[in-house]
């Protein structure tokens, strides 16, 4: 990837070709050095509102806001280029044919632009609200209509989100990172097949406990969180 | 939100079954019992949440699979069009109803449960049944037992109304009781309120006393 492709050519968000082409299959080397150049780019289009705080966000954060506030199809591309990879891994390791990944893997991305009003910084990364949408495509896909929680509220997301919640999220996914690092690959195995769909109830009721030690803080947190959100509507 | 939030819930989803519906590989029947519970109870949302990002850790830790040409493209060009899909706004318009949350309200499809009796004043409204399990309401008048039984396998039961005492404990509005196959219970509804229970099981339930054996297909349980 070199330079040429960011600065002013990022500002033709609207259907500007240059940006989807260059990315059309890019090396994963590509995607792990793009956010740096991608970072001053926007600094310097994005509005007021994703500027400031924010520009400390996670590169994923703020392109997922810029495509919730400002509907920027070039930030799209970007996730689209870091997840799609992923997410088919993901639905073929639950079950999917590979032909039917990619339709699958589609539809999780249209989600994703489409339910943009809904993400809420403050309350998941970008990656876990992906995971959540994948999942449960997947699961619709054996049976209809999975049930899900009563929404917590109609309203949208605040549109300013509030920095500290972001950054303490962006601190628990590394903390839950590095304690699945240090799991032994056996354990990490096992973890990996669960959160990816490839263990059965009792299979996972076997190994509980494994992943339960290292999400408690982030138990915590959420608690935290959803008592300020709820604060406001009782 | 209809569910009382409620701050006194002292009965939880277990770790093992929140993992399981966290992951997705949990019945239709328990999901309706743990999606029910987690809209009453803060703490099982804030679990919910927790695994899922531990899911989108290891999502991102994926080494990834290589896409066909045109994925891409196909993709991008479909941003302008219209979602059409209901799917889309599922998850944000379900309201509940009464004392029904609104995975409850939609299983039974925004109406009043039809009960059907089922013996000793205790009426059911069967939700869903599959091979898999099943899941219905029990309505229970205030002081009256449910007809003893055991269970082939796991039996999770929520209080939506009311409350229910049995040898394990009290259990009152938001409250789960998880039973397996060892326990041999006769829950008994609270005096002053009739008590209104999501219960889901993994097998058939087998009534000892007022409901004979023989029966039991006829009342699909």
């Amino acid at each position: 990837m070199n330079d040429d492709n960011h600065g002013p050519e990022l500002t033709f968000e609207d259907g500007g070709e240059t940006p989807v082409a260059v990315l059309a299959n890019p090396s994963l080397d590509a995607i792990v050095k793009l956010p740096k150049t991608i970072k001053s780019a926007r600094r310097h289009m994005t509005n007021p509102t994703t500027t400031g705080e924010s520009a400390a966000f996670s590169d994923q954060t703020r392109w997922m806001l810029a495509v919730r506030d400002q509907r920027d199809k070039v930030a799209f591309g970007l996730l689209f280029d870091h997840f799609a990879p992923r997410l088919k891994g993901f639905v073929i390791r639950s079950g999917a044919k590979p032909a039917q990944a990619e339709d699958i893997v589609q539809d999780v991305m249209l989600s994703v632009w489409r339910k943009a009003h809904l993400y809420d910084p403050a309350r998941a990364q970008v990656s876990a609200w992906i995971y959540q949408i994948a999942r449960n495509r997947n699961i619709d896909m054996a049976r209809r209509n999975r049930p899900l929680p009563e929404a917590l509220t109609a309203e949208e997301p605040e549109h300013e989100p509030d920095a500290g919640q972001v950054m303490a999220l962006e601190q628990e996914a590394d903390v839950l990172r590095a304690a699945l690092d240090r799991l032994n690959p056996d354990q990490r195995d096992i973890i990996e097949r669960a959160y990816l769909g490839e263990l059965t109830h009792s299979d996972i009721a076997e190994v509980t406990g494994l992943p339960l030690g290292t999400i408690k803080s982030r138990i915590r947190l959420g608690l935290e969180r959803l008592r300020h959100e709820l604060k406001d509507l009782r | 939100m209809t569910a009382t939030m409620t701050k006194d819930i002292s009965h939880h989803i277990s770790d093992a079954v929140m993992a399981a519906y966290a992951t997705g590989s949990l019945s239709q029947a328990f999901s309706l019992v743990v999606a029910t519970h987690i809209s009453m109870c803060d703490d099982c949302r804030a679990a919910l949440e927790a695994h899922e990002a531990a899911g989108g850790v290891v999502l991102e830790g994926l080494a990834g699979t290589a896409l066909t040409g045109g994925l891409r493209a196909r993709v991008m060009g479909a941003l302008d069009e219209d979602a059409g899909e209901d799917r889309v706004e599922r998850d944000v318009e379900a309201r509940g109803f009464d004392v029904y949350p609104a995975p409850v309200a939609q299983a039974l499809r925004g109406q009043g449960p039809r009960w059907r009796k089922l013996g000793g004043g205790v009426r059911q409204c069967i939700l869903s049944a599959d091979r898999e399990g099943s899941a219905r309401l029990l309505y229970i008048p205030a002081g009256r037992p449910v007809p003893e039984h055991t269970h082939g396998g796991l039996e999770l039961t929520l209080v939506l109304q009311g409350g229910f005492s049995d040898k394990t404990g009290h259990f009152g509005v938001g409250d789960v009781e998880e039973a397996d196959d060892d326990l041999e219970h006769v829950p008994t509804a609270d005096k002053g309120e009739d008590c209104i229970c999501l219960a889901a099981t993994d097998a058939p339930l087998r009534f000892h006393a007022i409901v004979p054996r023989i029966l039991q297909p006829f009342f699909a349980i």
